[in-house]
């Protein structure tokens, strides 16, 4: 496939502008960041909390949980499981409703390219 | 009492045992022949690789993006190849078995970093450029300046990271070969940045991408095993290992290793500016933005982040484990008495584990490490030059994409040349801030204008220059009048010149706030209108995919 520099714009005179103010494009906007805003949010405050926590008060993190295990690791672990958990809601949210919405979009976009 | 009886036979047994390693350390330092032939193993089998791999590079597209051809999941593991440097190999297992939790602090970081390029930039920037960040950047505002501006703070922080790399290559050496003279680390450090030009050069994305993947899976697995392998002597119970790491602890009292405060106590500011430069930093790292445009579509870019996530979250569990199990099985004492102190916290582990020939799997695997970093942050500085500087601004935009990439070959000689006489340069020197300086300009220059770009649409080019530009000066500027140059015994100047105004070892805290603010200042000052059409386009393209991939069969 020979692929040249000038691909960045497709062909084709799309009215763009029109395009972002229809229904089904804002729509896919308006779903994809209600979905990922207050998901960032979560856990950027949740990390940060965390390391205010480990920086200004270790002795909360030194409490005894299980055994050896104290709080400290049991938040740190909580960390990944969290990381874990938003990545897979986030693919599976995407698979589910993003996607199609936006091949639909696509699909759309390419017809008219053509026409 | 038997419970008693057990303990006091364990405690002999890791005395004995002890003696025993100090012993194969010695031998393994002496006899650095298996050390090496590992190593030129995997050279040889990855450069295999990269010739076939070199084959069919014939368009800029094949030699900046490998055609585009990368699955998610192979791109995942590049990724994770990219990420995992040496410094996250070998300074995170150490920094746990000498200060216990704060090393692991590190790693969360670097974990949770991931959400932001996966929520927030990975799709839409796959969406909306092709070959480099500054495609993305420029897009909607003035191109040319905007393309200087991100190919500049491109081209530094690969700089930095690349410089730091290539000193960490010679640090190595003396600890896995046992070559502890300057000439003979200079010569390794030649030796790692020919092979580097080498890769680079006859394999293009392609080739680096496939090192990356190789690299990524050998270290996955050989930290996977030796993890398993501490767990089964632990019974697979944390907190016994754990005991046994507070039980050799070298600080007093013993069980602050549990606890954070050891390595960060003193100055809390100063590891909150680093947690804010990693978590902020990733997203905005070139040469992590670049693996985006390896795959054929967004959906795969996602996956691939999903990939990455996942192989670099255990890996930095596999850590958490290695470095208290080297804590406990070889001792905090031992390590720091070593040629590479904390540093070889890790491979002496895999010497009490599996003994010389376990140590010579992961000394080659700690080369390769940096061997297919370099390589990755090369192939990305030069793409920038080429693609941003030389096509864009010299050619503007009328060059040829032959040209182009000859351009960017030629790129890769320079950048490899400056690479190595910069490594050679910075033997022995306190050179960990390079890394944290890497990661403060990525978040205070790339990622502000990142995400005004996609997310706010009164951003102008002034707010992107403004923000690009300050970020990267108040990041190096910080850097330059910290305790890090000046001050302290461990100060690039040592002690006795002291002109550190500024407190901190990081600037995060202070440059990345400042970044967004000169965004937002320089976008509401700025008098240019930018095209609405084009951020429109830019909107729908970002979201849609159209015009980034092949047209859907119907």
């Amino acid at each position: 496939m020979k692929e040249s520099l000038k691909d960045t714009r497709p062909e084709g005179s799309i009215d763009y502008v029109a395009f972002e103010t229809t229904d089904r494009f804002v729509n896919l906007q308006r779903r994809r960041r209600r979905f990922v805003v207050p998901l960032a949010v979560f856990f950027l405050v949740w990390y940060f909390a965390f390391v205010l926590v480990a920086a200004y008060l270790p002795d909360v993190m030194a409490i005894k949980v299980a055994g050896s295990v104290n709080l400290g690791l049991v938040l740190g672990l909580g960390q990944f499981v969290t990381t874990f958990a938003i990545t897979i809601g986030y693919v599976s949210f995407s698979n589910r409703v993003l996607d199609p919405l936006g091949a639909e979009l696509r699909a759309e976009l390419e017809q008219k390219a053509a026409a | 009492m038997s419970a008693l009886g057990v303990t006091v036979a364990g405690v002999a047994a890791v005395v004995e045992q002890a003696a025993v390693e100090q012993a194969a350390v010695e031998q393994a330092e002496t006899n650095p022949v298996l050390n090496i032939s590992i190593f030129l193993a995997f050279v040889a089998v990855t450069l295999v690789i990269v010739i076939r791999a070199g084959r069919n590079n014939r368009t800029a597209a094949d030699y900046y993006t490998g055609g585009r051809s990368f699955t998610g999941p192979q791109n995942g593991f590049a990724i994770a190849g990219d990420y995992l440097s040496a410094a996250s190999f070998l300074g995170i297992v150490g920094a746990i078995a000498v200060n216990g939790y704060d090393g692991f602090l590190y790693s969360i970081g670097f974990l949770v970093a991931w959400l932001v390029a996966l929520l927030l930039v990975a799709e839409l920037m796959r969406n909306t450029g092709k070959f480099t960040m500054a495609d993305v950047l420029s897009f909607r505002l003035a191109q040319r300046p905007v393309r200087v501006a991100a190919a500049t703070t491109t081209l530094a922080v690969c700089f930095f990271y690349l410089l730091a790399q290539m000193a960490g290559a010679g640090g190595l050496v003396s600890l896995l070969l046992g070559i502890n003279d300057k000439l003979g680390q200079s010569i390794v450090v030649t030796v790692v940045g020919g092979l580097m030009i080498m890769y680079v050069l006859i394999g293009g994305m392609k080739g680096t991408t496939w090192v990356q993947i190789v690299k990524a899976f050998l270290l996955i697995i050989g930290a996977g095993a030796m993890t398993v392998w501490v767990l089964v002597i632990n019974g697979f119970n944390l907190s016994t290992l754990l005991d046994s790491a507070v039980a050799n602890a070298a600080v007093t009292p013993a069980e602050s290793i549990l606890a954070p405060g050891l390595q960060y106590g003193g100055n809390p500011l100063d590891f909150i500016s680093l947690a804010i430069a990693l978590v902020l930093g990733t997203a905005g790292l070139p040469h992590v933005l670049m693996r985006f445009y390896t795959v054929p579509s967004a959906k795969e870019a996602r996956r691939s982040v999903v990939w990455a996530i996942f192989l670099i979250g255990a890996f930095y569990l596999f850590t958490l484990v290695l470095g208290f199990g080297a804590a406990a099985l070889v001792g905090a004492d031992t390590i720091l008495a070593s040629p590479g102190g904390v540093n070889s916290a890790a491979p002496l582990l895999s010497l009490a584990l599996g003994g010389p020939l376990l140590l010579g799997f992961i000394s080659a695997i700690a080369f390769a490490t940096i061997l297919a970093v370099v390589a990755g942050l090369t192939i990305t500085a030069a793409t920038s030059f080429a693609h941003d500087i030389y096509a864009s601004v010299i050619k503007k935009g009328k060059g040829n994409p032959d040209g182009e990439v000859k351009i960017a070959r030629r790129t890769v000689v320079v950048i490899g040349i400056l690479a190595i006489a910069g490594g050679i340069g910075v033997q022995g020197q306190n050179i960990a801030f390079l890394v944290a300086l890497a990661f403060a300009v990525a978040a205070s220059a790339n990622l502000p204008t990142i995400l005004y770009s996609l997310f706010w649409r009164g951003f102008t080019t002034r707010g992107a220059l403004w923000s690009m530009y300050g970020g990267l000066g108040s990041a190096i500027l910080l850097i330059v009048f910290s305790p890090v140059f000046s001050g302290t015994p461990t100060s690039m100047f040592g002690e006795g010149v002291d002109f550190a105004l500024y407190p901190l070892n990081n600037p995060g805290i202070v440059s990345i706030p400042l970044g967004f603010f000169l965004g937002w200042l320089g976008s509401v000052t700025s008098t240019r209108r930018e095209d609405p059409k084009l951020a429109a386009e830019m909107a729908v393209r970002s979201l849609t995919g159209f015009g980034a991939e092949k047209a859907s069969e119907h």
